[in-house]
């Protein structure tokens, strides 16, 4: 601003005194403060800021001055600009604000409204039980480990102690798969998930901790509780040292893993040929802990009222496995147990009636979502 | 098994107010799977009296129905009148009545009323009525002298008494008694036993009963025969005796055969009578010739097989052994000469017979689980002697008993094994004591061991672990604390296993709901899908027993359970739906099965033997298959929904293979079940995985699914075929220089394939293309007949530079060039 102004005209100092400088700012200020929206603003910016506002041309002036008089004319006009361009910025500022605000209320929208669009998927309780289960054992450095489920026959009986005459071998419990006219396949369909047990202890080498879940089938025909093709997952411990205690204590963290801490299980002598002792384990009932038994006030669904669950089978693998998997039953024993899981969804979950389980209803899945 | 607890009372001396549900919980514990606890008669309640029918008018009623007025004397100062609908007993004679107050089973209250115009003072029981029976054709009319005018007769007819209901396992045959079940009793309480099975003052061996010869010793080790004559057959049976074997679960049925079976219940021997004036000759043992035939008991006649074993006369076949006699020498109204059987048979060829015969007898349910070879002369002798005491029988001199029964061998273990393997730390005298309240004889057998020999009824102790288990199991399994082993440390879920959760996962997020279906198939399945004759999918296994005929056939494919569940749905009224299901399908290689061998169990098979056995295992590699139909997005406030179409089906194989880290290529194919003109074939590198489209719509109509279904279904095995491996992603580098965007629109013939046209975009591009991007195809009058328009947005970037305008259109122009070679394509407006 200090250039010589070549427009130079004395004539048109006047209006540099302060009154007139004052006039300029307050009719500025009054211009901005009178402006009601962003559009008025603009204009009155033009007006009293722009190269032809009053306040310009008079800044246009000072260079015409002689110098003495520069320094006072300079110091109030560029007193006067700067109160302006505050002005507009604080005006400016507030309009901005009142305009965004009624934007943002003009865009406002229902955010109630549903946006389905995408299709929602989810996987079956039964696959996402095996996973559950798979990760409490895995956590606990066990491997899963799985087998076809047509299976050898020998694998999935001999090996396992069930001998030929044995009455799980009857056409009543088992599919056979058909020789196409020559006597035996020697082909099941898996009746259990032990065939895994003994696969493992045929290719691998002691300590096996191992849990094998999967599909089974036996010839029962569908209802609400049965069902030819369901579910089991079984464990298998082979290490040396190991003895029942180990067994229960397995099961009873598996329980408290699946059902709430501090559940437990009990175990009751039973009948296995591949396990020996053998056991029938129930499961502590995880609703009423076992407040039901004998209060008919209280009556407990999922256990009936009897504050146990019947879970599955367990005991110590028999050595005739050991021996026939080619293990040193004077060096190593193991224990082994099962559990339908069908059972276990029933009962966990509340599912009423097989039929939902196995049919594929959309409406049953989608309730379990992506885990369990 | 059925054990009324006043029976199991007389073996053993269980305290008195002990309840039978006491007993169940200490059987339970002991091993033994008490089911319920039947509280026969427990809902009847008095007055209800013996009474004697003094004299009765028969009253015809409009109804039709004639009622008899009876007097009837109850015991008291005078008779009471009662209306009674039956008339099958006289005056004089002794009838049950229950009084007002009474309550008979079912909650049937009693009370004097008013009845075809007189008040009936009670009423005249029936045997159903009364709980004991089914007859209701008329009232139960007792013996002449069996009680006097009011005798309490729930106390008479032992209406009352508790029965456990006991699920025998296999292995514990003994139990199919009450001697047995009474031992376990008596063990589980600590009080003395009484055996029925020892009867010091029995002649156990003996040649001059009647003649009888065993051709087949390994089958029938034991045949005791003893004869007894001029027996009644009018007796009838005892009260006790029909209650007994009534509330075991068994029909009483005539004084000599309710005698047998109360013997049979009682100590687990079955037992056979025969006529003895009917049969022909010495009793052959011997198993059956073939084409011989038989009338068993139940009146059919039954072709038998050379494994059954027979029990013979000279006219033939007289009983199938161990399961059922013959109907020729069946005891009659009129016999009065019986020649009773008690014989010890081999288990496994008595399960075998009643399984080819589908004949599950009480006598085969004994013999298969393991009768106690020691008690054909006892059980029948037993058998004999109420005969006499309630038949009126005189036993004949002589015994014949063949063989005799195999002594049990000792079985040595370490006196420490049950601590060793149950993890209880049992003193050696605990373990002696536990093991002989079993019936062994425990001796000692050097350091630390022991010699066990197992009493003759329980076959099943034969391993060091059997005697292990009855350690555990007398003692108790609470018994047993909880130790958490500590497994060595793991390397969690295999590759493979993380892969399948990754795919199943992202399937499902894609949209889907998992649906399993079973496995089973059948050949009109693979007509449906439009399979041609020769199409490798249709070479299947095949069921002995399916479940249904029409699906003997186990999956060759995914698609008909999804499918069939895909129709299912829709027919729910789920009319937008996508499923998918992973899991394995079976896949035999074409001709004859290979037949596993037969391994031994006594050691390891050898590695070729395993190897083989493995082998014979068919393929079975694990799919993973989708199907859709209906809108894929629905209409709604945004706009139109979008239908389900081939593309969703082919979107769902990438996301399988982006789950899988692998690249999909999709090409043009024509596969059953698609849709000629929409079905892709999807590759891995060179190999075929899967194919994905709209389904046939023959296919479509044959099934009856929803139109313009889509299906996917791709084989996880064929993704990597040498195991899913582990290695690490390589990572890009990512660079920070700006992106350079070229659009080219290509017109190509519509034959063309997008993703040829793109492939040859990429190779052409070079290494400075990011990425390419169809973004429309678009045919129209303009671009000529037969051809269509890509349009595709190519991103390139440098890795460390900024791009020149230059060089971006260099590569653009390279790979437009490339896809003018190898697809004719031309730029448009070029």
């Amino acid at each position: 601003m200090s250039a010589p102004n070549s427009d130079y005209d004395p004539v048109q100092v006047t209006p540099l005194d302060a009154d007139q400088v004052a006039a300029m700012v307050s009719d500025a200020l009054a211009a901005f403060a009178a402006a009601g929206d962003l559009d008025a603003l603009k204009e009155a910016r033009l007006a009293h800021t722009g190269d032809r506002s009053p306040l310009a041309l008079a800044n246009r002036e000072i260079g015409a001055l002689p110098p003495q008089a520069r320094k006072e004319v300079g110091q109030r006009v560029g007193a006067a600009r700067r109160d302006v361009a505050t002005a507009l910025a604080e005006r400016q500022a507030v309009l901005e604000a009142e305009r965004d605000e009624r934007v943002l209320v003009e865009e406002a929208v229902d955010v109630t409204l549903p946006w389905d669009r995408a299709p929602q998927g989810a996987r079956h309780p039964l696959t996402t039980i095996q996973e559950r289960v798979a990760d409490v054992f895995v956590a606990m450095g066990w491997e899963v480990a799985e087998g076809p489920e047509v299976e050898a026959e020998w694998l999935n009986f001999d090996a396992l102690n069930i001998g030929p005459d044995h009455p799980a071998r009857t056409m009543q419990d088992t599919f056979w798969v058909d020789a196409e006219g020559s006597g035996d396949s020697g082909l099941v369909l898996r009746t259990h998930t032990s065939p895994v047990q003994a696969r493992s202890m045929l290719s691998r080498t002691p300590p096996i901790y191992v849990i094998c879940p999967g599909r089974t089938f036996r010839t029962d025909e569908l209802d609400a509780t049965h069902t030819p093709v369901f579910s089991q997952v079984e464990g298998l411990a082979i290490d040396e040292g190991l003895t029942m205690a180990h067994l229960k204590g397995t099961l009873d963290h598996f329980a408290s893993s699946m059902f709430g801490a501090g559940i437990t299980t009990r175990l009751r002598p039973s009948y296995f040929p591949f396990t020996e002792p053998s056991a029938e384990m129930d499961l502590q009932c995880f609703v009423c802990r076992g407040a039901s038994v004998g209060d008919p006030d209280h009556p407990c669904r999922t256990c009936g009222s009897e504050g146990w669950i019947e879970w599955g089978g367990c005991g110590m693998v028999n050595p005739r496995v050991l021996i026939a998997c080619g293990i040193d039953p004077e060096r190593y024993t193991g224990f082994a147990f099962g559990m339908g899981l069908e059972r276990t969804l029933m009962f966990r979950h509340g599912v009423e009636d097989m039929h939902d389980m196995v049919e594929g209803d959309v409406r049953f899945a989608a309730a379990f979502g992506m885990e369990i | 098994m059925r054990v009324p607890l006043s029976w199991l009372r007389e073996y053993a001396a269980l305290p008195d107010g002990v309840s039978a549900r006491d007993v169940a919980t200490r059987l339970i514990r002991a091993g033994l799977e008490v089911e319920t606890v039947d509280e026969a008669g427990a809902d009847i309640t008095g007055p209800l009296v013996v009474g004697r029918v003094l004299e009765f008018a028969d009253e015809p009623q409009k109804n039709g129905k004639t009622i008899r007025w009876c007097s009837v004397d109850v015991g008291e100062a005078e008779p009471r009148g009662i209306v009674c609908g039956a008339h099958n007993f006289a005056a004089g004679d002794l009838v049950v009545v229950s009084l007002p107050g009474a309550v008979l089973p079912g909650g049937f209250e009693i009370a004097a009323r008013k009845t075809y115009g007189h008040v009936s003072d009670g009423m005249i029981c029936s045997v159903r009525e009364l709980g004991i029976g089914d007859d209701h054709a008329g009232i139960l009319v007792l013996g002449v002298d069996e009680a006097a005018p009011g005798d309490d007769a729930i106390e008479l007819l032992r209406l009352r008494d508790d029965v456990l209901d006991i699920a025998v396992t296999p292995d514990r045959g003994y139990c199919l008694s009450i001697r047995g079940v009474a031992r376990e009793a008596a063990t589980a309480y600590g009080v003395a036993f009484t055996d029925p099975g020892l009867r010091p003052d029995v002649a156990l061996t003996g040649d001059d009963g009647y003649p009888v010869r065993v051709d087949d010793a390994q089958r029938c080790p034991v045949f005791a025969a003893r004869t007894v004559t001029g027996f009644d057959p009018s007796a009838p049976s005892p009260r006790w005796l029909q209650r007994r074997v009534q509330l075991a679960g068994m029909r009483p049925i005539s004084l000599a055969v309710d005698i047998t079976n109360y013997v049979m219940l009682e100590l687990g021997q079955p037992i056979h009578g025969y006529d003895r004036d009917a049969l022909r000759g010495p009793i052959v043992v011997r198993r059956a010739t073939a084409g011989e035939k038989i009338t068993t008991l139940d009146g059919v006649v039954r072709a038998v097989d050379p494994d059954d074993l027979l029990i013979t006369d000279d006219s033939g076949p007289i009983g199938l052994a161990g399961v059922m006699g013959g109907g020729s020498t069946e005891l009659s109204s009129e016999t009065t000469a019986i020649v009773v059987e008690a014989a010890h048979f081999e288990a496994t060829g008595i399960a075998r017979t009643a399984r080819r015969h589908k004949l599950p007898s009480e006598a085969s349910k004994r013999f298969e689980r393991g009768v106690d070879p020691a008690l054909p002369a006892v059980a029948s002798q037993r058998v004999v002697d109420l005969l006499v005491s309630l038949g009126g029988a005189t036993q004949e001199p002589g015994l014949t008993v063949t063989g005799a029964a195999p002594a049990p061998s000792p079985i040595e273990i370490p006196v420490s094994l049950p601590a060793r393997v149950v993890g209880v730390d049992y003193a050696a005298d605990e373990v002696t004591s536990l093991l002989t309240a079993v019936g062994s004889v425990v001796a000692p057998a050097g350091a630390e061991r022991i010699a066990v020999t197992p009493p003759t009824w329980r076959p099943d102790l034969t391993d060091p672990y059997d005697l292990v288990e009855e350690v555990a199991r007398l003692r108790g399994y609470d018994a047993v604390p909880s130790v958490l082993p500590v497994a060595p440390a793991g390397r969690g879920i295999t590759p493979a296993q993380r892969l399948r959760r990754r795919v199943e996962r992202a399937v499902a997020a894609a949209g889907y709901v998992e649906a399993p279906s079973y496995p089973f198939v059948g050949a009109a399945d693979f007509d449906a899908l439009g399979f041609p004759a020769d199409d490798a999918r249709r070479v299947a296994l095949r069921l002995a027993n399916p479940i249904s005929e029409e699906q003997p056939l186990l999956r060759t494919t995914l698609l008909p359970g999804l499918l069939a569940t895909l129709r299912r749905n829709a027919g729910r009224g789920s009319s937008d739906v996508a499923v998918y299901e992973a899991g394995l399908v079976f896949r035999p290689s074409p001709g004859p099965l290979p037949v596993p061998p037969r391994l031994p169990v006594d050691r390891r098979p050898t590695d070729a033997e395993l190897a083989s056995l493995l082998a014979a295992v068919p393929s079975q590699p694990r799919r993973v298959a989708v199907a859709l139909a209906g809108d894929r997005e629905p209409t709604g406030w945004w706009g139109s929904g979008r239908p389900a179409s081939w593309a969703d089906a082919v979107e769902a194989a990438r996301v399988v293979a982006r789950a899988a880290g692998v690249s999909l290529r999709v090409e043009k194919d024509e596969h059953a079940p698609w849709h000629p003109g929409r079905c892709a074939a999807l590759y891995v590198g060179d190999t075929l995985v899967g194919h994905a489209g709209e389904l046939h719509p023959r296919v479509v109509a044959a099934l009856g699914l929803p139109e313009r279904t889509s299906a996917m279904e791709l084989e996880l095995d064929r993704i990597f075929p040498d195991g899913v491996g582990d290695e690490p992603v390589r990572a890009p580098s990512v660079s920070t220089f700006p992106v350079a965007t070229q659009d080219v629109a290509l017109v190509v013939d519509l034959s063309v394939a997008a993703a040829d046209v793109e492939d040859a975009l990429r190779s052409g591009a070079g290494e400075l293309l990011e990425s390419v991007r169809l973004f429309d195809v678009f045919t129209g009058a303009q671009l000529g007949d037969g051809k269509k328009s890509l349009a595709y947005a190519l991103r390139f970037r440098a890795p460390d530079r900024t791009l020149t305008v230059e060089e971006t259109t260099a590569a653009r122009d390279a790979a437009v060039a490339a896809a003018a070679s190898r697809t004719g394509a031309v730029l448009r407006g070029a």
